[in-house]
């Protein structure tokens, strides 16, 4: 088919439109997922908080979504491997090897190399920063330009990195990353900018099912105390001693 | 192209590896300053007088390589440019932030070891010469003349505390290199308690293989007969130094295998496809195993120099590609497996970049050029070849 310029620019105009408008209707629904439960506009203290996250695995079902989401949001290169938050996929063979992947992070979404017949059980695992308590990347950084804010979250300060990448040694998670263009460590901020505002990490706003749950864990009633109230939960390499703030529930031994 | 350097599961964040050659090169300098400085001690503190001839060019090669210890970590770093808050905002909880300071205090050491014993050198200079020379020796004996004996007999003393102080300054600037590894404990190839000493006994080792080929070398281009005995002395510590290095390798190894946590699987499979080689072969056989049988062949036969320096100098070139592969195992065996333990990734070096072969090369040659240089400022030459052990070379 052939299309005159003038109609390409017509098509283009109208995506163009479209989009934006999209993007309109998305962000009006956004502020429908409140975090904090305040106002956008309101101050925010950080005294008042303290940051939890709930990994339901039982309910992901791998769409990637989250992890797209999140380069979107925070503006991670879509042509680097680095993740701030990614999906694994584990499948358990029938004859006991466990097969783990995550291309791409999951942004794609999974492919189905293996016939469902030889598969045992398979499951997928959300990633991302666990905001230790503990933090290992704040304790081995060499000037203070990682650090624990007083709600919770792990930032690093990028005008402050002197990008030695001491930290991504540090993480036994995998979640802190070089920022080539910044030339300093990088890693999730938990939406930082968005949590204070009031929002929802972009993650778990992005997340379809409701794998992905945050919320205060100062305050009882929040999303995530309701879970670590009822499950029974786990966190990443517990014996590593960081403390992590990233719950899971129904995470299995193969899971590191 | 990446599925082929990838095997098993790597987290996605790992895909690159974060520590190049030039991280590899950081440790192996500082071994060999600490080395270097250990061997120059064994007569300025513990007054072993057939270490004398090579004692002072001992200082003079540690200050070369310690010169160019911070240009690796200043290549590499991302922001090299806030390299320095390392130093105004040392962050203490960090193995890191001690950087700056250990260094600091170690340059001035040995500044201050190297001008105590060239202290009569400098002055005597200074007065028998004219111009621009008169000039520079001036200033470097900081315009103070004095080498009556008391005076010299002071620097003596002074020189035997200054070196007590450097012995454990030494030990603490590679000993925390090694900690730097040794207390990330998300990396289960790098974390345990002995990685401080590993790396203390295998910089001695490699400082004291340095020390030997430079002095025959230098004895070859001065065309000067070579001191048997402080050479065969020299031998004869790295054969110890050797013994405890390899003693506390196998020690980590064993006991990682034994116990046999979690890791051992990943552990193994970095052992006996990623780094066997260089591990087996380069570190274990080669750097320390034959220059171990060849050392204790040299303390046996008699006789026959030309022959036991042979086997000294090789002895030494193979120990100093062994420390080298230590280090590389090390830090880039580290990166090679992955934190996840289901997964092992590859380090192709590259050439010509920021971070390639080609700058850890320009670094590496750097410290010979000072040397050269520092040589020609302060010759060291006159212990080297002063009352030769005139055993005819059979």
């Amino acid at each position: 088919m052939e299309i005159s310029r003038r109609e390409f620019t017509k098509i283009g105009c109208r995506v163009i439109i479209g989009a934006a408008a999209g993007t309109a209707v998305i962000e009006s629904l956004v502020t429908n997922g409140s975090a904090a439960g305040e106002s956008p506009k309101g101050e925010y203290d950080w005294n008042e908080h303290y940051w939890g996250f709930v990994v339901d695995t039982k309910k992901c079902i791998g769409c990637g979504r989250c992890a797209n989401a999140c380069k979107l949001e925070n503006k991670v290169p879509f042509d680097e491997p680095v993740y701030r938050t990614w999906v694994e996929r584990y499948r358990v063979l029938r004859g006991g090897e466990v097969k783990i992947d995550s291309p791409n992070g999951s942004i794609d979404g999974f492919t189905d190399d293996i016939p469902a017949e030889d598969i045992k059980k398979a499951f997928y695992v959300p990633k991302i920063c666990n905001h230790c308590d503990n933090p290992p990347c704040v304790q081995v950084c060499p000037v203070g330009a990682t650090y624990e804010t007083k709600d919770g979250v792990v930032l690093v300060d990028y005008d402050y990195c002197i990008g030695c990448r001491y930290c991504i040694q540090g993480c036994p998670y995998g979640a802190r990353y070089f920022n080539t263009e910044k030339r300093t460590a990088d890693k999730c901020t938990w939406c930082y900018h968005r949590i204070t505002k009031g929002l929802l990490p972009a993650c778990v706003q992005a997340c379809p099912v409701g794998a992905r749950k945050f919320g205060d864990l100062k305050d009882p009633d929040s999303a995530v105390n309701k879970i670590l109230d009822e499950e029974r939960i786990n966190v990443l390499k517990p014996d590593l001693g960081t403390k992590p703030k990233v719950y899971y529930v129904g995470l299995d031994r193969e899971v590191r | 192209m990446m599925e082929n350097l990838i095997w098993g599961y790597v987290y996605p964040n790992e895909a690159e590896i974060q520590w190049s050659i030039l991280i590899v090169l950081y440790p192996y300098i500082t071994g060999l300053v600490a080395g270097a400085f250990i061997a120059s001690s064994l007569y300025h503190v513990f007054g072993k007088k057939e270490i004398k001839p090579v004692a002072r060019f001992a200082l003079l090669t540690a200050l070369s390589f310690l010169l160019v210890a911070t240009m690796p970590l200043l290549t590499h770093l991302g922001r090299p440019e806030r390299g320095i808050e390392i130093m105004f905002t040392p962050h203490v909880t960090s193995a890191m932030s001690g950087f700056g300071y250990i260094y600091s205090f170690y340059l001035i050491v040995v500044v201050l070891e190297i001008w105590l014993s060239f202290r009569e050198d400098i002055v005597k200079n200074a007065l028998n010469s004219r111009g621009w020379k008169e000039l520079l020796y001036s200033a470097l004996a900081l315009f103070s003349y004095d080498i009556s004996e008391k005076a010299l007999h002071d620097d003596e003393k002074l020189a035997k505390r200054l070196a007590i102080i450097g012995i454990p300054s030494a030990a603490f600037l590679h000993g925390y290199v090694g900690f730097i590894f040794g207390g990330i404990k998300a990396n289960p190839w790098w974390s345990t308690p002995l990685m401080p000493l590993i790396f203390l006994m295998s910089a001695i080792v490699s400082g004291i293989a340095l020390l030997i080929l430079l002095y025959i070398i230098a004895m070859k281009l001065r065309k000067h007969a070579i001191d048997h005995k402080c050479l065969h002395s020299l031998a004869h510590y790295l054969w110890i130094f050797l013994i405890l290095d390899v003693t506390l390798e196998m020690l980590e190894i064993i006991s990682m295998k034994y116990e046999s946590l979690e890791e051992i699987e990943i552990i193994n499979r970095l052992l006996s496809d990623k780094i066997a080689t260089t591990f087996y072969g380069v570190q274990l056989t080669m750097g320390i195993f034959i220059p171990f049988v060849l050392l204790l062949l040299v303390g046996m036969i008699k006789n026959r120099e030309t022959l036991k320096m042979i086997m000294i100098s090789i002895s030494s070139v193979f120990v100093l590609i062994g420390v080298f592969a230590m280090r590389w195992n090390v830090v880039i065996g580290g990166q090679e497996i992955s934190k996840s333990l289901s997964g092992t990734l590859t380090y192709v070096p590259v050439f010509f970049s920021k971070e390639g072969v080609l700058p850890a090369i320009v670094i590496l040659t750097i410290p010979f050029i000072i040397l050269i240089v520092v040589t020609y400022i302060l010759p060291p030459w006159k212990d080297m070849e002063e009352e030769p052990e005139r055993n005819p070379d059979k």
